[in-house]
């Protein structure tokens, strides 16, 4: 899908012929992230009009009255600071009392939370050329001590965050601003140092949640693990920090002062941490003494037995966490000046396209969703899965054994006495890592018995999480450094924006030696074409023009068969059968926390 | 006796030392990263991850840090944990009510299954008391803790729903109330952890009895004609007691430990789960606080015991 035919779609949207919903599962299924696809709407006028705001689903009158709201997460918080919160965890417990300015729905809308309203070209809150936004602030939000959020509040932030000894995790939404103007006490420009088109980064969504300034502002650089507030949140979220034990439980109240009307409806709130999925799993659908679970890594086949008593259900959102595989390009058994999978080696067979078309099609995703993960994952070809704009629907995929045959037959790959195919003495045999979780080790069975019907041989080798997923230099079994053949596992997307997520492919990240195997690059895969792409769609500017070089980028990956994606693993969350909370596949687990309530 | 106590604290000193520089050496060798869950957020830039380290010191050589994590630690300083950047030894404290609690009651628990049941078994061997306090000792220890707390929390939380399967440390709650509802989320926990201690004591505390009761000293005792009640009591059992002791005071600093599988099963926040949710973080301050603690408290619960046999066996004497 070029840029013509996405315009044409645009029109269609616009014109009520495709509905929004279904122009993001394309654009999704084109390789693109939600929130970009929302973007290239808001842009074409189009904007968010066309559905009813996710306010609107919220139904009680009355601030309060609604008892206590007890959620568990399976890993408990550590810290209660935004800009140092690392995991999901850690995230969704600040965001209780923190908010953002904006946050981005299921269908990738921007919300605004404490902006007035979001910025546009048409309200002018957007420069032409990308390089500056203008957001205004809601007047009379108050910080949980009284004193009033301002613009100041933001610019506190923004350099917090960007000073280097504050050690801020955050840092990499706010290093592209150059300043920060205060037209005034409720309004700011962003001004970027480049033009920046994914604008709705800094003060959005996860990363964007804001401290008051007057108490950290003595903590920045260096004291900042001194702060006093880092384990006392006063925030402007709707509820009211109460107690926190870090890695046990966090405890808030409601705020009654709260700058939404009616809100929230919970008069106390709980966030548990500790244990597993599965007795999590357990406690909300089976015995109801909590009201909300996270991530239900749990095979399917137990969320449905559990689901039966109806006290709750499962929800699911889509997001862009990918289960995929990678072929090595790179020889990782044989040294190249002291360096095992040197870029100035090749791999012996897996540069060979007809082997790695043959892996394509040895897939078979469909039995991975079907058998394994079930609606915990959906199989896929695309990489860049979500949000739906950036998807390719013309990238279908296949499982086909007897086409594999053929593919590596007429690649000269013939079958040997053994049953496995060689050539030039060289055999199909490879050695195939992930790391051990038991959905893995079955994904691993499932792809190597296919591979063994075409006459390829794998060895599994199964690495401790915290080995594999470790930076460890020292370890030579660690997902970066990648000395193998083929590894498989999930990559998260923790941002709306693909660039971030777009940019392991570029040949200036391939993982080595020199940058202590930091690069993102696992497969050490180097395309002209796909890097003069990425680096034309940073400052690309027009929504659609950019959204076009993503799906682009991402038919590259698949065409060239670097990584093979297997499913598309969406936020899995057990919740309440009375409860009403909205996810999103796009933030935090918390995202909308002010607008959870229980029916009657 | 005095001069006993000071040698061995003197002793104690060069092993604390031998201990701590093993459980830093081996905490440094294992493999994992404070802040891999970053390397895979594409969002944070590795420059980010890199000054942490250098600003954690996690760069500079083993020695080095072991050398500055000593001389902290000598002035009072744990240092701080890296995931919640909170002070080591404040974490620590936060979890010890619910660890004593918890753990001291079901090691209560044993005890007073223990004693009586084994004191009674051995004074009549083969019976069938013996026999059934037998067989239920062997499935007690057999059956692991993950299994039968499992097993407690399917029969009173899901089908029963009489008990709280989540522990949870504050309860909104005053007065008697709170009182109850604390209790009743640690029945289960407590009864998983001293079924399974007490199981084990009480074939200790029959053999230990067995093997005192045929002594001649009590044949004399009994033909004097004292009451069987004083002979078992007197005579018997606190010459039984001796090994029992040692048992029971080195297994105290497990009270201290937690228990790591139950609590994580009931999700009870004490240092069991706190030990290993920093070993699954890579969190080596707190691994380092709490095993070093564990390592002291068994250094004094031995030189304990050592002094309690005294106590209870004039016999021995501390030259």
């Amino acid at each position: 899908m070029d840029e013509l035919e996405l315009r044409k779609l645009i029109k269609a949207v616009e014109k009520g012929k495709v509905s929004r919903r279904s122009f993001i599962q394309t654009m999704i299924g084109l390789g693109l992230t939600g929130p970009m696809a929302g973007q290239m709407l808001m842009h074409a006028g189009v904007a968010q009009a066309q559905t009813p705001s996710v306010f609107s689903l919220y139904k009680p009158t009355k601030r309060g009255g609604g008892g206590p709201l007890r959620m568990l997460w399976w890993q408990a918080p550590t810290l209660l600071n935004p800009h140092f919160a690392t995991g999901t965890k850690d995230q969704d417990a600040a965001r209780l009392f923190y908010e953002p300015l904006a946050e981005w729905d299921a269908d990738a809308n921007l919300v605004p939370i404490l902006a007035a309203e979001i910025p546009t070209v048409q309200n002018g809150g957007l420069a032409k050329d990308g390089k500056s936004v203008v957001w205004k602030l809601k007047k009379d939000v108050k910080w949980h001590d009284g004193q009033p959020f301002t613009a100041d509040d933001l610019i506190f932030n923004w350099k917090y965050s960007i000073d280097p000894a504050t050690a801020a995790i955050s840092i990499g939404s706010y290093l592209e601003i150059q300043q920060i103007d205060k037209i005034d006490t409720h309004t700011i420009r962003i001004v970027f140092k480049k033009p920046k088109p994914f604008w709705a980064d800094p003060f959005v969504s996860n990363f964007g949640m804001i401290i008051p300034k007057h108490l950290f502002e003595p903590y920045i650089g260096g004291k900042s693990r001194d702060a006093p507030n880092n384990l006392k949140p006063i925030g402007t979220g709707p509820y009211k920090f109460v107690d926190f034990r870090p890695g046990d439980v966090v405890k808030g109240e409601i705020n009654q002062n709260y700058h939404m009307p009616n809100r929230p409806f919970f008069d106390t709130v709980e966030m548990k941490g500790g244990g597993d999925a599965v007795s999590a799993a357990r406690a909300v659908l089976q015995t109801g003494e909590f009201d909300f679970a996270w991530n239900m890594q749990v095979e399917d086949e137990i969320l449905k037995r559990l689901e039966v008593g109806g006290k709750g259900r499962v929800s699911i959102a889509q997001t862009g966490n990918m289960e995929h595989l990678l072929l090595n390009l790179k020889d990782p058994w044989n040294e190249v000046d002291g360096e095992r999978a040197s870029l100035k080696s090749k791999h012996p067979i897996l540069t060979d396209p007809a082997v790695r078309a043959a892996f394509n099609l040895l897939v078979d995703r469909q039995s991975v969703q079907d058998n394994i993960y079930g609606r915990t994952g959906i199989a896929t070809r695309n990489f860049l899965a979500n949000p739906p704009r950036f998807r390719d629907p013309d990238n279908k995929f296949e499982f086909n054994i007897d086409k594999a045959n053929q593919i590596l037959e007429a690649a000269g790959w013939k079958k040997g006495a053994d049953g496995i195919r060689a050539k030039d003495g060289k055999q199909l045999k490879f050695v195939f890592q992930t790391s051990i979780n038991a959905p893995r080790q079955k994904c691993q069975q499932v792809i190597k018995q296919a591979c063994q019907k075409a006459g390829i041989e794998l060895e599994l080798k199964a690495i401790v999480a915290s080995v594999f997923f470790s930076s460890d230099v020292n370890n030579p079994d660690t997902y970066t450094k990648f000395f193998c053949d083929l590894e498989m596992y999930n990559i998260t997307m923790a941002q709306a924006d693909p660039e971030f997520f777009m940019n392991q492919f570029l040949t200036e990240q391939a993982s080595t030696k020199a940058n202590k195997w930091q690069g993102r690059n696992l497969t050490r895969w180097s395309n002209e074409e796909y890097d003069k792409t990425f680096h034309a769609a940073e400052s690309e500017l027009d929504p659609v023009k950019r959204a076009a070089m993503f799906i682009k980028m991402n038919g590259l990956v698949v065409a060239n068969v670097v990584a093979i994606p297997i499913v598309n693993r969406p936020n899995v969350q057990a919740i309440n059968a009375k409860l009403k909370a909205p996810m999103t596949g796009f933030g935090n687990n918390t995202w909308l926390i002010q607008d959870w309530y229980k029916e009657a | 006796m005095s001069r006993y106590i000071l040698r061995r604290l003197l002793i104690a000193i060069p092993s604390i030392l031998g201990i701590s520089v093993i459980l830093f050496t081996v905490l440094a060798l294992a493999p994992g990263d404070p802040f891999s869950e970053m390397a895979s957020n594409p969002n944070i830039p590795a420059e980010v991850r890199a000054n942490l380290r250098k600003q954690f010191g996690m760069d500079d050589p083993v020695a080095v840090r072991y050398v500055r994590w000593f001389t902290s630690m000598a002035k009072g300083d744990w240092g701080f944990s890296f995931a919640s950047r909170v002070d080591v030894d404040k974490l620590i404290l936060q979890r010890l009510p619910t660890t004593l609690f918890v753990i001291g009651l079901s090691q209560l628990l044993a005890l007073m299954i223990a004693l009586p049941v084994g004191v009674y078994a051995a004074t009549r061997p083969y019976s069938w008391f013996d026999q059934v306090a037998n067989t239920f000792a062997f499935i007690g220890f057999s059956l692991p803790t993950f299994f039968t707390g499992l097993l407690l929390i399917l029969l009173f939380s899901i089908k029963l729903d009489w008990l709280p399967m989540v522990y949870r440390a504050d309860i909104d709650a005053s007065g008697w109330q709170y009182v109850w509802e604390s209790f009743k989320q640690a029945i289960m926990p407590i009864t998983v952890l001293g079924l399974f201690q007490g199981a084990s004591w009480t074939r200790f505390v029959r053999s230990a009895t067995l093997d005192v009761i045929r002594l001649d000293y009590v044949t004399t005792a009994r033909s004097k004609g004292l009451p069987e009640r004083t002979v078992i009591i007197k005579h018997v059992v606190r010459n039984a007691l001796i090994p029992v002791v040692t048992l029971v005071a080195l297994q105290l600093p497990g009270v201290f430990g937690g228990a790591i599988v139950t609590e994580q099963i009931f999700r009870v926040p004490g240092i069991g789960s706190l030990l290993i949710a920093s070993i699954l973080a890579n969190d080596t301050p707190v691994i380092m606080g709490v095993t070093f603690v564990f390592s002291i408290l068994v250094i004094l619960f031995n030189l304990f015991a050592d002094i309690l046999y005294g106590w209870l066996d004039p016999r021995i004497s501390y030259g």
